[in-house]
């Protein structure tokens, strides 16, 4: 593969477009609008790119840069992706574009508004690319920082206490996975050509999932009797599972979307739950497979996972239907949602990833879809009270129609991508954890309850008077919703367009985690 | 050329299927424009004509020109028709006509047609109903605001059903067993601005939804067992005898009856089986012409299809399970249907207990039976669901209290309903007559061939068939004959228009033709012996199983059943002599002396309540906890882990102004203090500073004096 | 007996402590004044007295013809802000005009 600059193009054009923005009177809303229009669309136009020259065949990274960075610990700037990561790229900049639309009316502070949002396209897009594990967590903090003052200042009334909560609890992940990795980097130079390493310390996922798949991680020093790659997998679990988030680290959740603006709510479930399942399969699966599968079946490791995914399943689906608050309901169906990746994750087969994957895209369509169609009623009517509301369906029918498609991919209905998603990761995970898969279905019925009477509550039922003069879907929003509609419906027919791209990819993981 | 002619019935299925989907989209889409505004009714009409046209076609060419085509039919012909290996299969997938529609390692789904004698039956079903389902909402839904959308929905759903009919995978099948749900749940909710329609149809989808986990369980066990989800595909695994794996440390006979009951989970919510009937009744919330066409004829027999589709499937426990279960809905819901005034929901427990009656033949291994009962089933009741619905169009009102005498009013309804009901009934020489003959038939031999207990289903079945006549013929009393009970209603009561009257006729015709009859165009052969009973393959992959084989009743259960049936026709029509020709007792007087069953039969035997005292309650109930968990506990700790660390922090804080800080301060205090002190000498007296001063002097001199020396 | 150094400087220490006495006990300005004096007049009996007794030149009597003036000028200015402070309160007892304290 020759070297191309693709990758650092899509990372560091809302990077430039941030700077130049800088240069713009803050008044000149319009001109910050568009240049904001631009360069979040450069890059979907080149993540579009990127996806069709994927070569689909082929397991390994493509596209790879390397650039020393500071050669005294070993940093390089080093991008790649893979199966995993081509999706999740066009997944980040197409909801960052749609973001930027979907904010239109920010006027509190513009400028700032959409540099933050610039900003937090390089990170997410930093994260999904790099290969160096120190610029894996660069990325990860540039990515936080934004995503604070976003909430922060442009959230709901309780914002300041939202975005503190999501702050420290991100920061106490990061700091988990920042000990694991200085261990993993530490210890990485004492491992030989033999067992996979380079004989010299490292931060290269690819050389440290190598020393993962050899058991290099083996010699290296038990601490209080557990082995060194259990506490490096348990500290980056714990770093991934608060973004996921799995219980019991998701209270953050529920909160940061409450109190964050449209666009960050859309932006927050739509990819940076993703990153928490994106950084399992790429850092914990491939560099520790031995703690999910060993001697041929799978270990109490994996059962906890599948356990926490189970909870989340079911224990967020119950939290759901008791919610009050459209948002925070859309926010605790995500919890759910995100078990079933944990789900799949645990399971480490071919359908289990395939699960795990396919629910991290389309919860990302589907969950964005669901925030901007709340975004849409709280616009018009100022609250988000489910008992408020009735009869939407009768005034509204092109947005009740965007509604009901985005609420039935959401409950995993087949024909519109969320089913398959769900599907695969119970047929994935009923391989290997029969009973839990059975409880977890229980999630699949409490969420089509809590759903249902949603529909019911707000769409359904008598016009009220009072809602009587609110216009149905303008332009600008029904030009968000569009593009979302059409992957649900699209990838519930043809999965492969997703799948495709990431088979050899999933083979490549689970021939790793099964060869022990 | 020769491509398209080899493999003619794919294209001819993707074409029937594709139809009503194409319908769907042009007025889903096309809302705005004023011709779907106008005549929304237009394409969709066209689209499921032609749908109906080439189904029929197929019907013909798989039913006429492929019979009995198969030298190498190694089950002998008996009396019963066609051999099970000697019908017409037509497998896409085999041809190489298939669409892989997701792959992950070794889980793959590859969409197929699947065409057999089972498939077009059911095709020319499904577009006859829709199609002349359709005809008739042009005159019903006339007028209707959301008229386009109406017609958009009917689309959908005959493509969902359509491709349930016509798929070859179980996952698929759920797919679109899901999608009718789906369907289902719109048309229940059509009018969702009314108070009942939206908790019907949020009943509806999550009553089915309870069955489809099952369902998807189920799924997930049987690729679990035998790695393939695709129906063919299945029942080759299971007939090249390889052994079924051991799995949890169940023996293979448990784990296949386990997944047959599992399986079986789907079809009991969606074809409304005791004790997931609740739905069926409240989904009548909608508009007439769905419940014919969903909630009667197609969806609602989905489930006993997909039975009869994987009928090899099935261990004898697991048949026994669905015979009793079967056994329960026909008789629970026939007593329900005596009893309440609302004709649609009558007609709603007459399709339960029908619905009950073709699980039963399932289950007792009448295979034809089920499936043909099925088949006109779908006429008669479509027809009945029809006629009731033209008579509400009329008279505006649900309730058969205020109906009576409309007979002179409305004689073509009249004359048609008639001729359902007889057929319902199964008068001889209509169609029921003969599908329910068979389906008491062969209860009749199971029980001869079983134990005492086995007698059950054929005892049930005959007093259903009792109620079945007399609830009819209580319905029909109510409703056309003796005196107007309402003289304003009766006034305005009129036939309905020609696009309504015109599909009435059509189901009359079918239901009075009784088409099962072996008539001379279809070849001699009678549509129930169009259907082979699969021998059993679970039977081949497991030698627990003894006699796989269902038998085939003779002529002396065939005279047996006949009799019967005119005993039932002659009790039921007693019955409703003494309580509504002669008033002896009369209605009243049945309900003072059974209060206790009244009650409990009129409370629709309180599964509701049962639900919702359990299922429902415990469900808020566990969310409200879960919920205040969360917030109290999990939110709580992070909380507490928060203020714990901003204590902390004060304490820090604290410390760091008290000992640190305060070392500092403390200097400042101690010169503050004495500052203080002296600040009162500090008067700004002169005088006293003099004093002071002397003092000074004084005490200088004195130490000098005393101590200097 | 002729009067030797000791008794000059009793007499002086004599006036001294009166004087002293006199301006820290009295409230009046006048009578303050008056202290002032004695003990200015105590210091300069004291220069005269040690003068005589060493006997060498004139510097002590000088000391006390200063001594004298500058009394005399002292006399005139303290007078002088006495009435000035007289007109501006309307007292001339010293506790009462402490403006200048806190």
């Amino acid at each position: 593969m020759p070297e191309s600059s693709l990758l650092t193009a899509i990372l560091m054009t809302p990077l430039v477009g941030a700077l130049a923005m800088m240069c713009v009177p803050s008044e000149r809303r319009d001109v910050i609008k568009t240049m904001a229009a631009v360069f979040t669309g450069l890059p979907l136009l080149l993540s579009i790119f990127l996806y069709v020259q994927f070569d689909r065949a082929n397991p390994d990274y493509q596209f790879v840069e390397f650039h020393s960075w500071v050669a005294t610990f070993n940093i390089n700037y080093h991008l790649g992706v893979d199966g995993l990561s081509v999706p999740l790229v066009f997944l980040t900049c197409l909801l960052l574009f749609l973001g930027v639309f979907s904010s239109w009316n920010i006027n509190k502070a513009t400028k700032g508004f959409f540099i933050l949002l610039l900003l937090l396209e390089v990170g997410i897009n930093g994260v999904f690319m790099s290969l160096d594990f120190f610029l894996f967590y660069v990325f990860w903090e540039v990515m936080l920082l934004p995503m604070y003052f976003l909430i922060g200042i442009w959230g709901g009334p309780r914002r300041e206490y939202a975005a503190i909560k999501f702050f420290l609890y991100t920061l106490l992940g990061s700091i988990l996975m920042l000990v694991a990795m200085i261990a993993m980097y530490l210890y990485s130079g004492n491992v030989g050509a033999a067992d996979g390493g380079i004989g010299q310390r490292t931060w290269n996922l690819i050389t440290m999932a190598q020393i993962g798949l050899q058991g290099g991680w083996a010699g290296a020093p038990a601490f209080l009797g557990m082995q060194f790659q259990h506490w490096c997998f348990l500290f980056l679990f714990i770093g991934f599972a608060i973004k996921i988030p799995v219980f019991p680290f998701h209270t953050w959740l529920p909160d940061a979307h409450v109190e964050a603006p449209t666009a960050i709510s859309v932006i927050l479930a739509g990819i940076l739950l993703k990153l928490g399942g994106y950084g399992l399969l790429r850092v914990n699966l491939l560099c520790f497979p031995d703690v999910i599968w060993a001697g041929g079946g799978p270990t109490a490791w994996a059962t906890g996972l599948a356990l926490l995914g189970m909870i989340n399943c079911v224990y967020g689906a119950f939290c759901a239907m008791a919610q009050k608050d459209f948002k925070k309901l859309v926010a605790y169906s995500s919890v759910a949602h995100m078990g079933f990746v944990l789900l799949g994750i645990a399971a480490a087969n071919e359908a289990g990833l395939a699960g795990c994957t396919l629910q991290m895209f389309n919860h990302g369509t589907s969950s964005a879809m669901l925030f901007l169609v709340v975004g849409v009623i709280y616009d018009r009517a100022h609250h988000r009270d489910i008992e408020g509301f009735g009869g939407l369906a009768g005034h509204m029918p092109m947005y009740s129609s965007v509604a009901f498609l985005a609420i039935f991919t959401s409950l995993g209905l087949p024909g519109l991508a969320g089913f398959w998603g769900e599907a695969m990761a119970l047929v994935g995970c009923y391989e290997v954890f029969p009973k839990i898969t059975v409880v977890s279905t229980i999630g699949l019925i409490v969420t089509a309850a809590f759903f249902l009477m949603t529909i019911r509550k707000v769409f359904f039922g008598p016009v009220q008077d009072k809602y009587k003069d609110y216009p149905d879907l303008d332009k600008r929003e029904w030009t968000c919703m569009v593009p979302l509609g059409l992957l649900c419906i699209l990838l519930g027919w043809f999965p492969m367009l997703l799948l495709g791209w990431m088979n050899s990819s999933i083979a490549k993981v689970v021939e790793q985690v099964r060869s022990f | 050329m020769e491509f398209f002619e080899t493999t003619r019935p794919v294209w001819y299925a993707l074409l029937i299927l594709f139809l009503p989907l194409g319908a769907f989209c042009f007025n889903a889409f096309g809302f705005r424009t004023e011709f779907v505004k106008k005549r929304g009714h237009v394409v969709p009409l066209l689209g499921i004509g032609t749908a109906l046209f080439l189904s029929c076609s197929l019907f013909k060419s798989v039913v006429f020109d492929h019979h009995g085509t198969n030298p190498e039919a190694t089950v002998a012909e008996d009396s019963h028709g066609v051999a099970y290996d000697d019908r017409f299969v037509y497998w896409s997938t085999e041809e190489g006509l298939s669409f892989p529609l997701l792959e992950a390692g070794d889980f793959q789904i590859v969409a197929g047609i699947l065409i057999d004698n089972l498939t077009v039956m059911m095709l020319v079903v499904v577009t006859l109903v829709s199609f002349l389902v359709h005809l008739y909402s042009t005159g019903y839904m006339h007028g209707d605001e959301r008229y386009p959308r109406f017609f958009a929905f009917l689309g959908l759903f005959t493509f969902s059903m359509l491709g349930l009919i016509l798929t070859d995978n179980l996952l698929l099948l759920f797919c679109f067993w899901e999608l009718v749900g789906l369907c289902s749940y719109f048309l229940i909710g059509f009018w969702f601005q009314q108070d009942d329609p939206p908790k019907a149809s949020m009943k509806a989808f999550l009553t089915n939804r309870f069955g489809d986990v099952g369902f998807l369980l189920g799924i997930l066990l049987v690729y679990q067992l035998f790695g393939t989800l695709s129906i063919p595909g299945l029942e080759a695994r299971l007939r090249s005898g390889e052994p079924i794996p051991a799995l949890y440390n169940w023996d293979p006979h448990t784990l296949c009856t386990l997944a047959g009951l599992l399986l079986f989970c789907g079809p009991m919510a969606k074809s409304a089986q005791v004790p997931m009937h609740i739905w069926l009744p409240d989904a009548m919330a909608g508009p007439t012409p769905v419940s014919a066409l969903i909630h009667a004829a197609t969806m609602v027999a989905a489930g006993v299809y997909m039975v009869g589709r994987i009928f090899w499937f099935f261990t004898p426990e697991a048949l026994l399970f669905i015979a009793v279960i079967g056994m329960m809905t026909a008789i629970i819901a026939a007593t329900i249907g005596l009893v309440h005034n609302n004709i649609k929901k009558v007609l709603a427990y007459s399709t339960c207990s029908q619905l009950g009656y073709m699980m039963l033949a399932l289950g007792v291994g009448g295979y034809g039976a089920g499936i043909f009962h099925l088949y006109t089933h779908a006429f008669f009741k479509a027809c009945l669901f029809l006629c009731a619905g033209s008579v509400i169009h009329s008279v505006h009102t649900e309730d058969m209290r205020e109906m009576g005498g409309l007979k002179s009013k409305m004689p073509v309804t009249y004359k048609t309903m008639m001729i359902a009901t007889l057929a319902l009934a199964g008068v001889p020489f209509f169609s029921g007559a003969f599908s329910k003959e068979l389906i008491i038939e062969h209860a009749l031999y199971w029980g001869v061939h079983g134990g005492i207990l086995h007698f059950l289903p054929a005892l049930f079945a005959i007093v259903g068939a009792v109620l079945t006549f007399f609830y009819m013929l209580r319905l029909m009393h109510l409703t056309f004959w003796g005196e107007p009970r309402n003289k304003e209603r009766f006034d305005h009561a009129h036939e309905s228009p020609p696009s309504m009257t015109i599909p009435l006729l059509v189901l009359a015709t079918l239901s009075l033709f009784s088409v099962g009859w072996p008539i001379p165009f279809l070849g001699g052969h009678a549509i129930p012996e169009m259907l082979p009973s699969p021998p059993s393959a679970v039977a081949e992959a497991l030698p627990s199983i003894e006699g796989g084989e269902h038998g085939h009743p003779g002529l002396g259960y065939i005279l047996t059943s006949f009799l019967v049936a005119l005993l039932v026709l002659a009790v039921g029509w007693l019955l409703y002599r003494r309580t509504y020709k002669d008033q002896r007792p009369g209605p009243d007087a049945w309900v003072r002396r059974f209060p206790q069953s009244y009650a409990t039969i009129n409370g629709l035997y309180f599964f509701d309540e049962f639900y919702q005292a359990t299922v429902v309650r415990a469900g808020h109930a566990l969310s409200r906890t879960f919920a205040s968990f969360d917030q109290r506990v999990v939110d709580g700790a992070v909380n507490m882990v928060g203020t714990l660390g901003q204590a902390l922090g004060r304490l820090h804080g604290a410390i760091d102004k008290t000992v640190v800080d305060g070392l500092v301060n403390s200097f400042w205090h101690l010169s503050h203090l004495l500052s203080r002190m002296f600040r009162r000498l500090q008067t700004g007296n002169v005088q006293d500073y003099l004093t002071f001063a002397v003092a000074g002097v004084v005490l200088v001199s004195l130490m000098v004096l005393f101590l200097g020396s | 007996m002729t009067p030797d150094i000791s008794h000059y400087v009793f007499i002086g220490s004599v006036m001294f402590v009166l004087g002293v006495f006199t301006m820290t006990s009295r409230r009046n300005a006048i009578y303050i004044l008056m202290g002032a004096e004695l003990v200015v007049n105590a210091a300069a009996l004291n220069f005269v007295a040690f003068a005589r007794y060493r006997g060498e030149d004139l510097s002590g009597q000088m000391f006390a013809v200063f001594i004298i003036v500058l009394a005399a000028a002292e006399a005139a200015v303290a007078l002088g802000i006495v009435l000035q402070l007289f007109q501006h309160f309307p007292t001339i007892d010293v506790s009462k005009s402490n403006t200048l304290s806190e």
